[in-house]
């Protein structure tokens, strides 16, 4: 009866620990696979059985993107989505702590605040387009940089609200008795409480605007030109250029995985966070 | 150190008036309580006294100086909150160094003040550690230490026992009224609990309802309560409050209670009640005044009454019994071995030198 009993869970285990391998393999699959090509020459890329591994890793394919100046597009992307969401953070915390805090607007300021997350991109990207092109902003780094953060804005507001609601009043009560402006209180108090709240919020303001195609294809020319935009470059009319594409997908996706890697402990728990309270 | 002195307070939250104008003073170096049952207003009182809410009118005066519109910080005051309000980032020590930074009081002196005050409380060995690794008890001593080293003119506490069990409760009020005692600074302190209220309290203002009901040294409200509210408030198990009547029997005046008992009042206590013979009154009569008649000597004055003893609750030192008297439920503190068995009559002894008269209508006592 024991015996049977144990050897049920092993059975459920190895099936759970199969399916477990099987999933991450496929989600897994295509990012091995894009590194490959990265480092694979064009004749190893169209072999035929698919080759598992380059024949030797040569790094040519990005030193093109260096010689040509393409990796100019990554330093703009990082400049505009780095800037971006730092101001976005800043603003944003700051309307989320009036709103939290002050019930500034009453009860439906917030509601209205998210739901100018929700219009579709698309339908505003035309009339912006028009406003841009009539303050000369199209192609600077001031433009797109304005965008994010306004876009940004309101998804910051919300989740900063959230989490500062959730942070006790008394421990903030009880700086200002002791002695803090409301300006040192929510430096000392709100900022450390409400720091996995921050990390987490500000690693995905900065992959929102990190992987933005439809503003920065519209919004830019030559000058600034961001990481999605380069890629179409290498989507030729005759031919793709797959070796480029591959290695630019890779630079593009290193600072992501550095940002989330860095941010992991505060993610877990970030996210963790909100959606306890949602 | 300093007085507090409150006059012609309001205070609305929209449309509720949650202070109806009052005048309060508290003394230099006073143990003050307000006491009351919850929305009374008592704790907005005190934030009020903090800064943390704004008054709609009237005047708060603390050492002399009218703080009406000055910031917390500016007001020099201390406050423990029922939630102890620690940082959780930060260690014991800087917890309690915590008000002390933000005034920029120098290295030095703040290690000299965080171990004095962690010496005082016992928590010397539990500074590296964080809130989280402390218990209940610990935490409200670290809370208390963060009060005391700010050196304030004023401590406000906010209902800081009523997260703890009951044993640390009453290890912890002492340690308050031992502090107290030993810093001789001004105190105000908001509880729901009239134990608390009685044990700590120089005085007590008992609030109701945005007003003050009575205030006074803890005896004073105990024995003579100028209301029925005040009454039933203060003491444990609370007094028994029965509807009767008061009648004029030959010279005397007595209570006739609803069930027919006549319960003759001593020639003192029925004097002044003349006016008030014939009237609906409510019979005041605490559970400490009822003994069992025949057992010990009954005070003199005392009448007599029979009834049903329906339950029987010991505490070890007293036991607590319930009959029903007049109509109602009447709770009597009787000796450990007065009553064993539940349903046995007993004849209780009443010491109506004792008893409350209530006026109904007013709720005021005669």
């Amino acid at each position: 009866m024991r015996a049977a009993g144990t050897r049920h869970k092993r059975g459920k285990l190895v099936l759970r620990l199969a399916v477990a391998t099987v999933v991450t393999l496929m989600f897994l699959f295509p990012v091995y696979w894009l590194f490959m090509i990265s480092f694979k020459t064009p004749d190893e890329i169209f072999h035929a059985p698919p080759l598992w591994v380059p024949g030797k890793i040569q790094f040519s394919n990005y030193w093109v993107l260096f010689k040509d100046g393409d990796v100019i597009a990554i330093w703009n992307s990082l400049v505009v989505a780095g800037i971006s969401s730092a101001m976005a953070m800043l603003l944003g915390t700051f309307c989320a702590y009036s709103l939290a805090r002050f019930n500034t607007g009453g009860e439906n300021l917030a509601m209205w605040i998210i739901s100018q997350r929700m219009i579709p991109p698309i339908a505003v990207v035309f009339p912006i387009f028009l406003i841009y092109v009539y303050f000369g902003m199209v192609d600077t780094y001031a433009g797109l940089i304005l965008l994010y953060t306004a876009f940004n804005l309101p998804y910051v507001i919300w989740m900063m609200r959230g989490y500062i609601v959730d942070i006790p009043l008394e421990l903030e009560e009880s700086a200002l008795v002791d002695g803090c402006t409301r300006w040192q209180t929510f430096w000392r108090v709100v900022f450390p409480m409400a720091r996995s709240g921050l990390m987490a919020t500000a690693v995905f303001t900065f992959v929102f605007a990190w992987n933005d195609f439809l503003f920065a294809l519209i919004l830019t020319r030559t000058e600034v030109i961001t990481f999605p935009v380069m890629l179409t470059h290498y989507f030729g009319g005759q031919s793709n250029f797959w070796s480029k594409i591959a290695a630019m997908s890779v630079l593009g996706t290193i600072p992501i995985f550095v940002a989330v890697t860095l941010m992991q402990r505060y993610l877990v728990r970030g996210i963790s966070l909100g959606a306890v309270k949602g | 150190m300093a007085e507090v002195r409150i006059s012609g307070l309001h205070k609305y939250y929209g449309p509720v008036h949650a202070l109806k104008g009052l005048d309060l003073t508290v003394a230099d170096g006073e143990f003050a309580v307000f006491v009351g049952p919850s929305g009374c207003g008592k704790s907005t009182l005190l934030r009020t006294i903090a800064g943390l809410e704004e008054q709609d009118g009237g005047e708060i005066r603390i050492g002399g100086q009218v703080v009406n519109d000055m910031r917390p910080r500016d007001r020099n005051i201390a406050m423990v909150f029922q939630n102890y309000a620690l940082y959780p980032y930060l260690t014991v020590y800087d917890n309690i160094a915590f008000g002390l930074r933000s005034r920029k009081v120098g290295e030095a002196e703040i290690k000299k003040r965080v171990d004095d005050a962690a010496g005082m409380l016992g928590i010397a060995a539990l500074l590296a550690r964080f809130p989280r690794q402390l218990s209940g008890g610990q935490r409200q001593r670290v809370a208390i230490g963060r009060a005391i080293v700010r050196q304030a003119q004023l401590f406000l506490f906010d209902e800081p026992l009523s997260n703890l069990d009951a044993k640390l409760r009453d290890e912890m009020r002492g340690e308050i009224k031992r502090l107290h005692r030993n810093i001789a600074t001004t105190m105000i302190y908001v509880t729901h609990d009239q134990v608390e209220a009685m044990t700590l309290a120089d005085r007590i203002v008992l609030l109701r309802e945005g007003r003050i009901e009575q205030q006074g040294s803890p005896l004073e409200l105990f024995e003579r309560p100028a209301t029925g509210f005040v009454a039933s408030f203060l003491g444990s198990p609370s007094i028994n409050l029965i509807p009767a009547r008061l009648v004029k029997r030959d010279k005397a005046v007595a209570v006739v209670l609803e069930s027919g008992e006549v319960l003759e009042l001593p020639d003192e206590r029925a004097r002044g009640l003349e006016g008030y013979t014939e009237r609906a009154v409510t019979f005041g009569i605490r559970p400490q005044h009822l003994s069992r008649a025949g057992r010990g000597t009954a005070p003199s004055g005392s009448a007599r009454i029979t009834a049903t003893a329906d339950l029987i609750q010991p505490t070890g030192t007293r036991t607590y019994v319930t009959s029903r008297i007049g109509g109602v439920p009447v709770t009597a503190e009787l000796d450990a071995h007065d009553v064993h068995e539940q349903g046995i009559v007993l004849d209780y002894a009443v010491d109506m030198s004792r008893c409350l008269l209530i006026d109904p209508a007013t709720d005021k006592v005669i």
